[in-house]
């Protein structure tokens, strides 16, 4: 066995009730590697990180670490063996500072040294370079802020061997190279690092060896050297992909949504909308690209009369949207349709059936004081058939549904409904790759019938291809519109961290 | 003239019951669970320390064994709502009807009416030496039972416990997010189990008070709704053990407040003073609600059972 | 090492038989107690079931006992649908026996039929009012109504305790602090020897049913209880359905206040629910918020508590005792759950290696 070797899986399986999330897995990562776990949404990569950490017990299967097998039966039992893991779903507590959550569930006197404790904590934070205000209580920090906040923590551990799980997924391009540049230099001071993620450019950018998992399984181990974009799509998809997203020309171009100086203030008083403006016409998908939390959350639901508006106009053919509930909207006749980021926790009711989420939207248009569902079985039948949404039947609770299956049933209720107007929030994320192909046709075919399209993304290629034009959208503010066909993802990247569109143009290189 | 230190004497004597079944909720709920059981673990201590002390005579014996009988409905709770993961409204309240109809029970098979001699001499006024020489405030707060100075130091206990100890900010941590706790290797069933039948026993503990000194006898029924204005109380306090002593006396005042004032014809109706606790609480919910300050939340994590595999 | 999985494919019939179960285990355990007691439990449980149902009178009481229990426990289920813990039904129901007797002191001489209506009228009213408050401030700023409406409950029975002791304290009481019963007229007629609440209560139930499964109320009351943001997003008004529902609740609990004043009791005390507003919440929960279910908890539950009663002085157990045997039935439903959710199953004990070797 190689002596570098510090974690080994082998024939790792494991299963939850019906779905057999890893299947007979084999993973080993060396000290000084920084190796990718490379899957699509629901490939097994997180439920296998999750086993590595003592969350999980395997159905069968052994954990070799430097050499010696190990059972663990918690978390502590994994933390103990330097393994620390760094969750996409940040674990932290709220109502905490930065230093009571680093030293929580750790072993020690009774009575916390909180100068000694401070000291403990810079070496390491310089150590790596991360910046960190340990007073801070984490509801006051940003979202990088919080992500140094986990990395720390873990190291304060002793960890030597860390898994990141899609660590990039809420930063922006620029926070993302400082990320690696930390990883970098665990990675020189001799720490294994796992980095689980779906985003092939990452994985080639930073990677030494690249795992790739479909289905549950372990397709094949690569050479970062050795391999190519082409390649590892292949191995993920199990096929040729073509990955471009094509963009469907047409020439309706008469506006349908003008939104004017939109100013629209949070719960906390905070502006998270600022004079914004733009237009949309019909036939046209417009793109809207920027960091988690930048305002698209508002925005989508300002147009869908879902959030107050202080100020500035929305204007729909003409006629004025503001202080509409949703209902006024339907009844007005404004045939408007939103597919929230939220599918579970907004667009559907997760315990009722396809037949009972059907009715959500229309059920008080029918007459009288009862309920008749004979119209929407009929919708979601012909839905399973058109979409081909794979469910034991129409009566069945949709959150037992896949991901991309309750995708596809809030999609196709809202597309049911003939809109002239289609607003989507993240449409395909959590989603594989077939099936987000699936939905981008789908956008596509609505664009060709003239529907407008307002399209809120977080992955830049797809952006770039799929969209006529693309809003870059930074704290609320708009920093340009540009034409795909001219921008790059640098540029989009410097106008989501508040650079204007005219100081981001030609920009190939990211300092 | 109403006798103001006289009063507050009393006072702090009524809030002492308050003190130990508040203090011992707010334990549990800082460990995420809600209890709605406490008037039955009070209901048990009271009995259960009654009878014990009906037979053995003995304080210390008497007051144990209430903590014990607390704890064990207590356990009760715990085992359905952290092992089995049952619903804790309804298990809670379940508790309280138990505790009411064991207490019940137990109470059955009291011979005696009054509390025996040897627990009444053991309770009596002592008084501190230095701390009650103090004038006016020592010879209200250093010149009272033993149970009531339990009741000082378990609270100075707690309140150093949950925020200057490492086990107290684990505690505080599976109450306000046990996921994060887990994934910090803390282990949550542990520190729940502990903690609510900590919880329980020092409820056993406030009933026992009512039984062996405050009324001095057993009769069903005796904490008479404490336990709700408990409930309350931790809410009203903030959860903050400090907090929960000034809280007590308060709304211990409060309870008797009536009859004093009716000495001077006052003619304010005890029972329209008996609503009050619960209107304070209700004003602190609302006010809470509508302010929405995270510090002065209940535990983010209450009431919502943990299962480290839920995907 | 035991392993715990969630499952997901229990079918109602598995549901039922695990609660049936756990009944049966409860009774068993029970038994054991009466056994320490020297008492055979077979003839305990057996002297139970006539006691509650051996001749017609005894029948006529766990009947009439079972009409409030139902009736409030129809009201706590909609708020529950709603995912609002409407403790608070106890308070309701007083005070709905509050206006009603209200209406009968500021309208004295009315004929009988004409102060029942408004009786009626108000006992809705009442509870309505009552869970207003709650409703209320959980809408508009998400106070937390689990106890908001358990504090409701002791600011009422101390309403009703100061009136018997101030301004409706009956001079004929003899110095006590009552208040004075109320006027022949004002009770309910019967039908089948039975007060009239047994058709209300069983209409309510075919109401309540309707209601809860095939109006638009119902569903938009399914949809809010599973997510207020789904519900709004369907651009329904979350504030008005939580407040209506609630109210609507309310006023069920409140009707029962009126009918256990009128029907059974005649007189207001702060005890006119006698526990059955707390009552209602486990049975509401045991039926899992279905209006049949209601009907049959409703009637075992009564069953039980006529039966304890019958044999207090037969077995010398004390009613207390009651309280027990209702608790430890419900303790072992609430553990069977977990049964139904979950999935237990016993691995090899592998020890873990981890401790033995550090780092």
């Amino acid at each position: 066995m190689d002596n570098n070797v510090v974690i080994e899986l082998r024939n790792i399986t494991k299963t939850f009730g019906s779905v057999v999330a890893n299947k007979n897995i084999n993973f080993n990562v060396r000290s000084g590697e920084i190796h990718s776990l490379l899957g699509e949404n629901g490939s097994g990569k997180s439920t296998l990180m999750n086993v590595l950490s003592g969350i999980y017990a395997p159905d069968s299967g052994s954990i070799f670490i430097r050499g010696k097998e190990v059972h663990f039966n918690s978390p502590k039992d994994s933390i103990k063996m330097g393994i620390g893991m760094i969750y996409q779903h940040f674990k932290l507590v709220d109502v905490f500072t930065a230093s009571e959550n680093i030293i929580m569930g750790q072993k020690g006197n009774l009575f916390v040294n909180k100068k000694k404790l401070s000291l403990q904590i810079r070496e390491i934070s310089e150590k790596f370079g991360l910046d960190i205000d340990l007073n801070k209580k984490v509801y006051n920090m940003s979202v990088g802020e919080k992500q140094n906040l986990e990395i720390l923590k873990v190291l304060y551990r002793g960890a030597e061997i860390l898994i990141l799980d899609e660590p990039t997924a809420v930063l922006t391009p620029q926070e993302t190279k400082k990320l690696f540049e930390i990883m970098r230099n665990m990675k020189k001071s001799g720490c294994a690092i796992v980095m689980i993620t779906h985003k092939m450019d990452e994985v080639l950018e930073i990677s030494d060896r690249i795992t790739v998992l479909r289905k549950g399984e372990a397709v094949e181990t690569v050479d970062r050297n050795s391999t190519s974009a082409k390649e590892l799509i292949n191995l993920m998809v199990g096929r040729p992909i073509d990955l471009s997203v094509k963009c469907v020309p047409t020439d309706k171009k008469t506006p349908v949504l003008k939104v004017e100086n939109l100013t629209v203030y949070n719960e906390d008083k905070a502006k998270v909308l600022h004079e914004v403006s733009f237009e949309l016409s019909e036939g046209e998908i417009l793109g809207v690209a920027g960091v988690a939390g930048s305002g698209q959350k508002e925005l989508c639901e300002a147009i869908a009369g879902l959030y107050p508006v202080a100020g500035g106009e929305i204007l729909y053919k003409g006629e004025s949207l503001v202080g509409k509930s949703p209902r006024d909207i339907i009844n007005k006749g404004i045939s408007m349709s939103f597919v929230p980021e939220d599918r579970l926790g907004m667009g559907l009711v997760p315990s009722m059936d396809m037949v009972d989420n059907m009715i959500l939207k229309d059920y008080h248009t029918q007459k009288g004081i009862l309920i008749t569902r004979t119209n929407a079985r009929k919708m979601a039948e012909k839905l399973v058939k058109t979409l081909d949404i794979s469910t034991p039947g129409v009566n069945y609770p949709i959150r037992l549904l896949s991901g991309g299956n309750i995708q596809k049933v809030l999609l196709g209720r809202e597309i049911e409904s003939n809109p002239k107007l289609l607003i989507t929030a993240y449409p395909v994320r959590g989603l594989d790759i077939g099936v987000s192909y699936t939905i981008y046709d789908l956008l596509n075919e609505q664009k060709k019938k003239g529907v407008a399209i307002l399209y809120i993304g977080e992955d830049l290629d797809v952006l770039l291809g799929l969209c006529d034009r693309i809003m870059v959208i930074c704290d609320g503010k708009i920093t340009g519109i540009v034409d795909p066909r001219k921008a790059t993802k640098e540029m989009l990247g410097l106008m989501m961290t508040g650079k204007s569109e005219k100081d981001s143009e030609g920009v190939n290189n990211v300092d | 003239m109403f006798n103001v230190s006289s009063f507050l004497m009393s006072v702090i004597c009524a809030g002492t019951p308050l003190l130990f079944a508040t203090l011992g909720e707010t334990i549990t709920e800082k460990a995420g669970h809600l209890n709605l059981g406490v008037e039955g673990m009070m209901l048990m201590g009271a009995a259960v320390g009654f009878k014990v002390a009906e037979i053995t005579k003995n304080p210390l014996l008497a007051v144990l064994s209430a903590a014990i009988a607390g704890a064990l409905g207590a356990l009760i709770y715990a085992f359905l709502t952290v092992t089995l993961k049952a619903n804790q409204v309804v298990s809670g309240l379940t508790l309280a009807i138990f505790g009411e109809g064991l207490s019940g029970y137990v109470g059955s098979f009291v011979k005696i009416k009054v509390v025996p001699d040897q627990i009444k001499s053991f309770f009596v006024g002592r008084h501190i030496p230095l701390l009650g020489d103090i004038p006016y405030v020592g010879a209200i707060l250093f010149e009272r039972d033993l149970f009531v100075y339990l009741g000082y130091i378990v609270v100075i206990i707690a309140g150093i416990y949950l925020y200057k100890t490492r086990t107290g900010l684990n505690l505080r941590a599976v109450g306000e997010n046990p996921a994060a706790a887990d994934a910090s290797g803390i282990n949550i069933s542990l520190y729940k189990y502990i903690h609510i039948l900590i919880g329980g026993a020092l409820c056993g503990l406030g009933g026992a008070y009512m039984s062996l000194v405050y009324v001095g006898q057993w009769t069903e029924g005796i904490t008479s709704g404490q336990g709700w204005i408990a409930v309350a109380l931790v809410i009203f306090t903030t959860w903050n053990p400090y907090k929960v002593i000034l809280g007590a006396y308060f709304f211990g005042g409060l309870s008797i407040l009536g009859l004093r004032l009716q000495n001077f014809k006052f003619n304010v109706s005890q029972d329209i003073i008996d609503m009050l606790p619960y209107v304070a609480t209700i004003i602190v919910l609302i006010v809470t609600s509508m302010k929405k300050s995270k510090e002065n939340a209940g535990p983010a994590g209450l009431s919502v059972p943990y299962f480290r595999e839920d995907r | 090492m035991i392993r715990v999985t969630k499952c997901t494919n229990t079918t109602r019939i598995q549901a039922v038989i695990i609660r049936l179960a756990a009944v049966v285990i409860a009774l068993v355990v029970s038994a054991l107690f009466i056994l320490m007691q020297n008492h055979n439990p077979l003839d305990v449980y057996i002297s139970m079931i006539t006691g509650a149902w051996g001749k017609w009178s005894m029948l006529k009481a766990t009947i009439v006992d079972t009409i409030p229990l139902i009736i409030t426990s129809l009201g706590v289920a909609i708020a529950f649908k709603m995912k609002f813990w409407n403790i608070g039904a106890e308070g309701q129901a007083i005070m709905g026996a509050f206006f009603a007797n209200l209406m009968v002191v500021q309208f004295p001489g009315l004929p009988g039929p004409l102060t029942i209506f408004l009786m009626f009228i108000a006992g809705i009213v009442g509870g309505a009012l009552w869970a207003f408050p709650p409703a209320f401030f959980k809408a508009k700023y998400g106070a937390n109504e689990t106890l908001f409406t358990l504090m409701m409950n002791y600011i009422a029975m101390r309403w009703i305790k100061y009136l018997a002791s101030g301004p409706w304290k009956d001079p004929k009481a003899n110095g006590q602090n009552r208040i004075a019963i109320l006027p022949e007229n004002t009770k309910l007629p019967e039908l089948f020897d039975v007060h009239v609440g047994w058709i209300i209560a069983l209409a309510l139930a075919v109401m309540v049913y309707i209601f809860l499964n095939k109006t638009k109320k119902g569903y938009e009351i399914a949809v809010i209880g599973e997510s207020e943001n789904t519900a709004r997003y369907a651009g329904m008004n979350v504030r008005q359905v939580v407040i209506s529902a609630v109210m609507l609740s309310g006023a069920l609990a409140g009707l029962m206040g009126m009918i256990q004043l009128s029907a059974v009791s005649g007189q207001l005390t702060s005890d006119i629910a006698g526990g059955v507003g707390f009552t209602a919440i486990t049975v509401a929960w045991l039926a899992q918020l279905s209006a049949p279910g209601i009907i049959l908890v409703s009637f075992l539950f009564s069953t039980l508590e006529q039966g304890i009663s019958y044999i207090q002085s037969d077995f010398n157990i004390p009613l207390a005792s009651a309280k027990v045997l209702q608790a430890l039935i419900l303790f072992f439903v609430l553990g069977s759950e977990f049964f139904i959710q979950y999935r237990v199953s016993f691995k090899k004990n592998m020890t873990s290696t981890v401790g033995k070797e550090g780092k």
